[in-house]
This record gives C-alpha cells, sequence and structure tokens, in this order.
C-alpha cells in the first residue's frame, strides 16, 4: 500500500516534469533506491504498472530501480561499515553511537521521453 | 518517430511534498492554528486519548479534529460526541496522509474559528513517518502491549516525534514492559523527544501532557 502512495507522487511529480519539457510520451523512469529505504522494489514495479496504465504520459513505460547500499558510520571509532549486515552496532568496537552514512534514498534519476 | 530524450530529474520523492509540507505549516502559522499530527499503530489509544485531551483543553482554546482513516466514521462519531468540530477524513485505501491530503482537510474543517488542530493520523508506524503533512508539531502515541522494543523496530518514526505518550500504564504488571528501556530505546533514536507515560483511561499523566501540549499551542499561536 504505501508503495502505491510512493507511485502516485512518482507520477504526479513527473507529469509536472512532463509539462516543463514539453513531453508527450515517457518511456522509462529511473529511479535511485536506497537499501534501508524500506520501499521494496518488487512491490514498487508492480504498483507502477498498475498506476502507469491508468494514464496517457506513463503508459507502457519502465520503471527501473537502481539499488544503493547502505552505509552506517560510527562515531568512536570513525568507521565505515555495511548497514544491512551489521545494524546499528559497530563490527569495529562495538559501539553503538552510529549513524546512517547513506542507503536512505529514494530519488528520481532520470527519465527517457518524446 | 521523435527522438528519444533523456531528462535529468534528480529529485527526492519526497521533495514536492516537503515544500507543500512547509508551505502549509506557515499557512497556518498565519492563520494562528496549531495543527497537531497524532500517530500511533491501530488500538494504541489514540482516539480515547484525543477525547481526554480535549477535555482537558476545550475551555482553553477553539479545537477542530480531522479523523483519518482508510475508511469508516466510528473515530469521527466518539470525536463529535465531545462537542468539538471535528471531520472524517477517507484516505481511500492509503496508508498514510500526506501535505496536500492534510490542506484539504484543513480546508474543510475550516481554521478561521480553530486555535488547535489535531489531525489524527492512520493508525500505522511505518508510512505516515515519511510524509510531513505541514503539521506544528508529531507526537505519537507507543502503548504498553505493543512491547518497549517498538523504538528499535520503527526508528523513522520515533525520530520524526517531538513528544511520544507511553499509554495504557495501567495494565504494566501485565506484560514484559520495561519502561525505563523503553524510554533509553526512543532517546536512543530520538534525544530531543519529550517522553510523557499516561493512561488515558484513568488520567494519569495527562496533566503533565495537557501542559505540555499547552505551552506549544501558545509558544506557535500568541
Amino acid at each position: 500500500m504505501h508503495e502505491l502512495g510512493v507511485v502516485f507522487h512518482i507520477i504526479d511529480d513527473l507529469t509536472e516534469v512532463g509539462r516543463e519539457n514539453e513531453i508527450k510520451k515517457v518511456h522509462s523512469v529511473t529511479i535511485q533506491l536506497g537499501e534501508v529505504s524500506g520501499v521494496v522494489p518488487g512491490y514498487l514495479t508492480d504498483a507502477w504498472k498498475w498506476a502507469a496504465n491508468r494514464t496517457e504520459l506513463f503508459k507502457d513505460s519502465e520503471l527501473i530501480v537502481e539499488n544503493l547500499p547502505a552505509t552506517t558510520y560510527c562515531e568512536d571509532c570513525k568507521a565505515e561499515y555495511e548497514t544491512v549486515k551489521y545494524g546499528r552496532t559497530c563490527p569495529n568496537c562495538g559501539s553503538k553511537k552510529t549513524y546512517l552514512l547513506k542507503g536512505n534514498e529514494f530519488m528520481i534519476k532520470e527519465i527517457s521521453a518524446t | 518517430m521523435d527522438n528519444v530524450r533523456v531528462i535529468e530529474v534528480k529529485r527526492s520523492i519526497f521533495e514536492s511534498n516537503d515544500l507543500d509540507a512547509d508551505k502549509l505549516r506557515k499557512e497556518l502559522k498565519e492563520s494562528k492554528t496549531f495543527l497537531l499530527n497524532l500517530m500511533s499503530s491501530p488500538g494504541s489509544g489514540k482516539t480515547t486519548t484525543l477525547t481526554r485531551t480535549i477535555e482537558l483543553l476545550k475551555d482553553k482554546y477553539r479545537i477542530g479534529v480531522m479523523e483519518a482513516d482508510i475508511d469508516s466514521d466510528v473515530d469521527a462519531k466518539t470525536i463529535a460526541a465531545t462537542g468539538v468540530k471535528s471531520i472524517q477524513l477517507h484516505t481511500g485505501g492509503m496508508c498514510h496522509l500526506d501535505a496536500d491530503m492534510t490542506r484539504q482537510g484543513i480546508k474543510e474543517l475550516g481554521v478561521e474559528d480553530v486555535d488547535f488542530a489535531v489531525l489524527e493520523n492512520v493508525g500505522n508506524l511505518v508510512c505516515p513517518a515519511e510524509f510531513d503533512t505541514g503539521s506544528t508539531k508529531n507526537a505519537m502515541i507507543l502503548s504498553v502491549p505493543e512491547g518497549h522494543d517498538k523504538p528499535l523496530k520503527y526508528p523513522l518514526m520515533f525520530s520524526i516525534c517531538d513528544v511520544v505518550l507511553i499509554n495504557k500504564i495501567d495494565v504494566m504488571p501485565y506484560f514484559d514492559f520495561d519502561l525505563e528501556k523503553c524510554k533509553e530505546n526512543i532517546l536512543f533514536r530520538n534525544p530531543n523527544a519529550k517522553i510523557i507515560p499516561i493512561c488515558a483511561k484513568t488520567g494519569e499523566g495527562m496533566k503533565e501532557w495537557a501542559d505540555w501540549l499547552s505551552a506549544q499551542i501558545d509558544l506557535s499561536i500568541k
């Protein structure tokens, strides 16, 4: 359900971009999705198919998902590590004083259109 | 056939909503209305807490409530019984409210005669946290039966809240709920969070909550 709401946001945003650039047809939309953004790529592409086909501009367009890995930073030992593998606790020094460096992204990168 | 063009967009998917939310926040400030976005999981006691809060504050402020639900109007009926202005927002299956839906609700509610507006968001700890509604302050309710580990499981929700109410503390003896551990878990995610243990049913802690809220409203609308 969350993915569908997000898809409506993408469509609204890109309809605006389409208007500004005088686009008639969108062929593909590339988005960048962080590993820990909480969005499930499979659900997202399913929701996209359904929602896009209800519009003229996005009908039959493809949603391309680029996954971005998540990295966490440790404030105590200054190490960077893989978030999904180790979670919040630093595998280097055991500190919990860590924060997410990247991996939370949810961006529209580009569209190909005519 | 026209040539296919690639257009760089490079925009966060939440950006347009974030901008819209900031705009709504400004509009509300100008109309001297404080908007509280109240979030929680289903069954944590949002409507009961809200009913008690209204009783404590309705002589001081002109209150308006927007009840967001996927369907039904049971909550709106309960709130209407308290005598304050209330409307029901149906999200049509959507799991959260965004700034635009909130603006439509605000329009329907009418804020010219409202100092303190409440948006009772859809019961859900994930999606409402992602979409800024344009509220002045975010509050969430975590109830004892849900467990003290929830701040670790739903970090975003806890990190965006200005205040966390820990509800149903009267049943604490029957659950493995560690209040200190819970506070620690919340502050770990959000060091600035105000935490108030309450029981909406018995009224325990409700004065502290009403006082905190009242101070926030006065700061914002005066």
